[in-house]
């Protein structure tokens, strides 16, 4: 028995327009390894973002739907509602989500939801060329914080895994990182498990992603997965945030 | 004096914004505006311009915090495009209504959707009732100049009225062009201090701002914005003669090129200007008497001045960027018309460059030649004609 590597059946052949050393390939990879081994593409629908995965449906081979920026939880929650049956989930950045969307992704999740939502949080708006994002560390320099962030004036990182915690209810949180293999395969496991917690009906189910940007940390691909190991962890730490198989956290 | 040097319309407009001094800046990125942001954030972090700029999470909340700090009583700019302005919808009326004169570069973009970066003004037009007044650009020269007079017009106390400085997406935004710029000094005096009549914490004479108004004085109110727009147009005029007084560069209600003689006239706004220029002087070679009129302003329109402009066409095309759904022709198509109406002259309907479709010289010279033909032919309404689009 021969062990290889192979294209998940529902990634596309299309080459992507992604940076190198962009996390979102192994995101956009790892969600197509985990529809097709569940057989669920014929039950799958997606909700695309605006920012640098806004056409994230070229590389999959399954339904998806494009949002207003930051709408597709809102966009998600109609969906799920008229068909609830099927396999929905939205894939956001941390501007989709936690900027222009704040609003949206808590009512759903408030809402308990039945969908889930991978979320890429790189800690900046990537589309628009490096722009502080709400989850930007404190001090890290961006296009709009050349002299880093300033907590006075634009605040602190925003742990999003751990603001949802707080709803009641909201089934399953946790936080990966797409920095090493080890680490990527576990992401595997959260989105997985986030799935399972949609097909089982436990309600809403999110998996945020600590994702390498190196053209806008401007830093080589190497060091950015460095940079997701020394700093970022520290502002956002991995793991299982709220599991309803593990009971109450 | 002004020396040339080379930037795009966003870093033209962005200059012109550190010059004009404004106390508080709310923005969000958004293609194709956010280098302008970008920009100006630098200026901010090297501290060439004293201002707080807010990293507000949305454009809703970008208009929000304008309205806030505007009524509080700062020099206060935003800038989007396209959906960052469709997010703004309701804060853009009231941000009119409360007389607020904030500035706001609107780098044109088609509104989604589908989902389009690249320009047209379909986000500008539906917005031509929020009660703002609306300046387009030809060019990176344009923009810095009208964004340095946009706050000489809205924090004049005739108007109080919020202006937006609309330039096209890419074309201008993006593109590098040799632009004059004047000096720092000689802008803040032109520009001058803000000194509003009324703003937040005046405590021995408290205001609210935007106060619930019932059916008892609401139309009286929305009688005072009509009023302001009915007197925008001399301050546009004044603003527009001082600034050239300073710079060499007057700016008036409209443009004419090659008007003098004219029969076949277009009418467009912004960057198509300066290719429609080069459609003139070729159509002009084979016989054509062609001409241009440029507009300035689409809100307030100049009725009056477009009819005198083109009181002696034989026929007018309107080339309009953006689409009304469910009536032939776009929004400048029906305000030129209404600003012939009573008399003979055929105005006929052109859509182009949706989306950011190209719109090339040889297209515009065959429009001439099609307003030409139709004017020999007595044609005196038709569908409007599409330029540049697929037939399937």
């Amino acid at each position: 028995m021969s062990k290889g590597y192979h294209r998940p059946a529902v990634l596309t052949a299309t080459p992507t327009h992604y940076c190198a050393g962009c996390g979102h390939g192994i995101a956009h990879r790892l969600v197509a390894e985990v529809i097709s081994e569940r057989g669920a593409r014929g039950r799958t629908i997606a909700v695309a973002p605006v920012g640098c995965a806004v056409i994230a449906y070229d590389y999959w081979d399954f339904d998806c739907s494009e949002a207003a920026h930051g709408r597709t939880p809102a966009v998600a929650t109609g969906i799920k509602r008229a068909l609830p049956d099927r396999l929905v989930f939205t894939y956001q950045g941390d501007g989709d989500l936690a900027a222009i969307g704040m609003a949206e992704i808590i009512h759903a999740a408030n809402r308990g939801e039945n969908f889930t939502t991978i979320f890429i949080n790189n800690t900046v708006y990537g589309m628009t060329s490096g722009q502080m994002a709400p989850t930007t560390p404190v001090h890290m320099r961006t296009a709009t914080t050349p002299h880093g962030r300033n907590p006075l004036t634009e605040g602190c990182p925003i742990r999003v895994c751990e603001l949802l915690a707080t709803l009641e209810r909201t089934a399953f949180l946790a936080r990966g990182a797409l920095n090493t293999p080890r680490r990527v395969r576990e992401a595997k496991r959260f989105i997985e498990h986030a799935f399972d917690t949609q097909e089982q009906k436990k309600g809403f189910s999110l998996v945020e992603l600590l994702s390498p940007c190196p053209t806008y940390w401007r830093m080589t691909p190497e060091e950015a997965m460095e940079h997701i190991d020394k700093e970022l962890t520290r502002v956002f730490p991995l793991g299982t945030v709220k599991d309803w198989k593990a009971g109450p956290a | 004096m002004s020396k040339l040097i080379s930037l795009t319309g966003n870093d033209a407009a962005a200059h012109a914004l550190r010059q004009s001094r404004p106390d508080v800046a709310a923005a969000y990125p958004i293609t194709p505006q956010t280098e302008l942001m970008h920009k100006f954030a630098e200026f901010v972090a090297n501290g060439q311009v004293d201002t707080d700029m807010i990293l507000v999470e949305s454009e809703h909340s970008a208009m929000s915090a304008a309205i806030g700090s505007s009524a509080a009583g700062a020099r206060t700019f935003t800038a989007t495009s396209a959906n960052g302005m469709a997010l703004m919808w309701e804060m853009l009326y009231i941000a009119a209504s409360s007389r607020l004169p904030i500035v706001m570069p609107e780098v044109n973009r088609a509104l989604s959707g589908p989902i389009n970066i690249h320009c047209d003004h379909s986000d500008t037009m539906g917005a031509r009732d929020a009660g703002w007044i609306q300046l387009f650009c030809e060019n990176s020269q344009e923009a810095y100049d009208t964004t340095i007079q946009a706050f000489r017009i809205a924090e004049h106390p005739d108007v109080l009225l919020p202006v937006m400085i609309c330039y096209d997406g890419f074309i201008i935004s993006h593109t590098n062009e040799p632009v004059a710029m004047l000096d720092d000094a000689v802008v803040a005096k032109f520009v001058g201090e803000y000194t509003p009549a009324r703003k937040l914490l005046d405590v021995d004479n408290p205001y609210t701002f935007g106060p619930l108004d019932l059916p008892e004085w609401y139309f009286e109110h929305k009688r005072q914005q009509i009023e302001a727009m009915r007197k925008a147009p001399a301050i546009i005029e004044a603003v527009g003669k001082e600034f050239g007084a300073l710079s060499g560069r007057t700016y008036e209600f409209m443009e004419g090129y090659r008007m003098e003689d004219a029969e076949v006239v277009l009418v467009a706004l912004g960057s198509t200007c300066g290719t429609a220029r080069e459609a003139v002087d070729v159509v002009r070679e084979s016989g054509i008497k062609a001409g241009l009129l440029k507009l300035r302003a689409f809100r307030p329109f100049p009725i009056a001045r477009v009819r005198s402009a083109l009181s002696k066409a034989r026929v007018v095309g309107v080339f309009d960027r953006s689409v009304s759904f469910g009536i032939e022709g776009g929004p400048l198509y029906h305000e030129v018309r209404s600003s012939l109406y009573g008399g003979t002259t055929p105005v006929l309907p052109f859509v182009y460059g949706l989306g950011g479709r190209d719109i090339r010289v040889e297209q515009i010279a065959q429009a001439y030649r099609t307003l030409d033909e139709a004017a020999k032919r007595g044609v005196k309404e038709r569908d409007v004609e599409f330029i540049g689009l697929r037939d399937a």
